[in-house]
């Protein structure tokens, strides 16, 4: 389908390609396996100029025009994850470390942290869940006490990605737990400050070239001037707007990881024989390949469309970027267990790609709001659309 | 420092067929890209200007549709490009390309001229020797690795088949590369969008100030006689096994010493 993208994203399409097929993909299988973080993949992308597309213009980004350029991000991500969704996710992790930043920081917090983001040289993290606290984010119990001019965090956050590689955190903790969900705010740690360790890298069924830790905090204290915005109590309207911000990346995640495994299916299926012929000419395959290039394409418009909507100012779609993760990432689901299934017993070998891909599809299910988490956004926003018809 | 890198396109030998009439490569057929060593060549000009500052001016000598090849360099980040090509260049060879370009050189100045080792089409391997020659510069053929460069002299390690040669030599100096060198970045995302936007210079053999009498198809001393595709013998091999590693290695002995192999 043709989506009319424009020169730029072009180009942002076309070298994140190049570098998916001429780097990530000779290396995906041993860094799969061996859980090895992408640290010379990112230096790539860096040099290449793809860590800062979301990122302001006059912060060092490539975002330009007023648009936020979550549709650039899109188009790496996509890209990149077509050949790897585990290698793809250091960068989209960063964007979602970043977005608070992008959302609430205040002018000066932004010249200091966004620039490094921006340019590749730092990554950035997220750190929300808890142990006890994972869809329902609001029972967090990490806090941060203030102290003169700092804050003082203590507890833990759980499964973090880019954990112990980022060097800027944003952690959420509770300045007033008797206020609930208004009395939690957002701060900016940077990797080194005293009082901030990481816990074990978790060992995962998929996105296994991802870091994922513990992030501790035992009197760990931060500067005043790192709380996101200058004002407590913001803390749960930037990590909503993040995670509605930051839903198109993981959608594209899951639709890269989609179409890549479609691609394999499909050049597999040509090559193939049984019975005497290749096994594209059954009827049996076509189906499932032509259902899996519904599914991806039918993604894929969604992801687009709702990209292209925030960029260019849309206000409420938190709605539409919670259709988009959850669909997409259903898709990456299905569609790799059917390229699985067209491979047949070499789909379930490691010796073929389609297996990481199964296995790196699930986790799109998962983080950043459980595919259940978005029916029920979707579904609350649906009913008060239409009561708020009838007034 | 100035940098220049001269850059040749070529057929697509991943798509190339030969026509077994005439033992010529069937150019129609195949698409084109950039001779492969010609981006080590390019990479490592990038190198030198990152570590000693200058500019890298990319040139090549072929027709209008080389400038999208040259674009190419411009997304690596080449500073400058520059198309030569006028009809009065058709059917140049080898000695006459290397006049053209020695004189495309001396028009731009040079401190390190930068060739890959040869074109992947013809595998002469004799444009960079013979503009340094032209040049009368000082030249070092199939470099692996620069050990030490200034503004007055390089030292470099050539790849050779039973080892390296260090080669110390002045500046201004031409250099041939060979694939181990480097690994040639991609185009970056605001290399590609100035390769869009980048406008590649054409010159002319005046422009050149170049000697008409000096290049062409009538200028050019190459004469090919017969080009064919050999053929291959098969059925030759033969298969030495014995009972145990021993055993085979007895009888590999004896049959090396059949034919001459081993006294």
């Amino acid at each position: 389908m043709n989506y009319f993208l424009t020169d730029e994203e072009q180009m942002i399409l076309e070298t994140s390609r190049e570098l998916a097929v001429k780097k990530v993909k000779p290396i995906r299988e041993h860094y799969d396996a061996e859980g090895i973080f992408p640290w010379d993949i990112v230096k790539e992308m860096s040099n290449l100029g793809l860590c800062g597309l979301y990122i302001p213009e006059e912060y060092g980004g490539m975002a330009a025009g007023g648009s936020k350029g979550i549709m650039q991000l899109v188009l790496c991500v996509e890209e990149m994850s077509k050949i790897c969704g585990g290698i793809s996710l250091a960068m989209a992790a960063s964007a979602l470390g970043t977005f608070p930043i992008l959302l609430g920081a205040t002018d000066e917090q932004k010249k200091k942290y966004l620039p490094d983001i921006a340019e590749g040289k730092k990554l950035a993290a997220f750190g929300l869940t808890e142990a006890g606290a994972g869809s329902d984010a609001g029972s967090m119990r990490t806090t941060a006490v203030k102290k003169g001019g700092k804050y003082v965090l203590n507890g833990t956050k759980q499964w973090i990605t880019n954990g112990s590689e980022a060097e800027t955190y944003t952690v959420f903790a509770m300045t007033d737990k008797a206020k609930g969900t208004r009395g939690c705010s957002c701060f900016i740690v940077e990797k080194g400050t005293p009082g901030f360790t990481f816990g074990k890298k978790e060992n995962k069924m998929g996105i296994r070239a991802s870091a994922t830790t513990e992030l501790i905090f035992q009197d760990c204290e931060v500067p005043a001037e790192n709380l996101v915005g200058g004002r407590e109590g913001l803390g749960f309207i930037h990590a909503v707007g993040t995670l509605n911000h930051s839903r198109p990346g993981v959608a594209a995640q899951a639709l890269g990881i989609a179409a890549g495994a479609l691609d394999e299916a499909l050049a597999y299926s040509r090559q193939r024989e049984q019975f005497g012929t290749k096994i594209s000419s059954f009827q049996a395959v076509q189906h499932i390949l032509a259902n899996m290039a519904v599914e991806v394409e039918a993604a894929r418009g969604l992801v687009y469309n709702v990209a292209r909507a925030v960029d260019k100012g849309a206000t409420d779609f938190a709605k539409d970027s919670a259709m988009a993760k959850y669909y997409a990432s259903e898709v990456a689901m299905r569609v790799t267990t059917n390229a699985v299934q067209v491979f047949g017993g070499y789909g379930y070998m490691k010796e073929y790609p389609v297996e990481k891909m199964m296995r790196d599809a699930k986790i799109t299910q998962i983080y950043e709001g459980t595919s259940q988490i978005q029916l029920n956004e979707i579904a609350a926003k649906l009913i008060k659309e239409q009561a708020m018809k009838k007034k | 420092m100035k940098i220049v890198v001269c850059v040749k396109q070529v057929p697509d030998t991943t798509n190339i067929k030969v026509d077994p009439e005439t033992g010529t490569l069937k150019r129609e057929t195949a698409g084109t890209v950039m001779n492969p060593f010609d981006m080590y060549a390019i990479e490592e000009g990038l190198r030198l200007k990152e570590k000693l500052g200058g500019t890298v001016t990319v040139v090549s000598m072929g027709l209008p549709m080389a400038k999208d090849m040259l674009k190419i360099a411009i997304g690596m980040g080449a500073d400058e490009a520059v198309l030569l090509s006028d009809r009065r260049l058709a059917g140049s060879d080898t000695w006459a390309t290397s006049y053209a370009l020695a004189k495309t050189c001396e028009k731009l100045g040079y401190d390190v001229i930068l060739f890959g080792k040869q074109a992947v089409d013809g595998d002469t391997a004799q444009v960079g020797p013979s503009t340094a020659a032209y040049l009368n510069a000082p030249q070092i053929t199939w470099v692996k690795k620069i050990r030490e460069i200034n503004e007055k002299e390089i030292i470099a390690e050539r790849l050779m088949e039973d080892g390296t040669d260090v080669v110390k030599a002045s500046l201004p100096v031409v250099l041939t590369v060979v694939k181990e060198i480097n690994e040639p970045r991609l185009e970056s995302l605001k290399g590609k969008m100035r390769a869009k936007k980048y406008e590649v210079p054409t010159w002319t053999l005046d422009d050149i100030a170049g000697d008409e009498a000096m290049v062409g198809v009538k200028n050019s001393p190459t004469r090919v006689n017969k080009s064919w595709t050999p053929v291959r013998e098969f059925g030759k091999a033969e298969l030495i096994s014995g009972a145990d590693a021993a055993e085979t290695a007895d009888k590999l002995y004896v049959k090396l010493k059949e034919l001459g192999f081993v006294k």
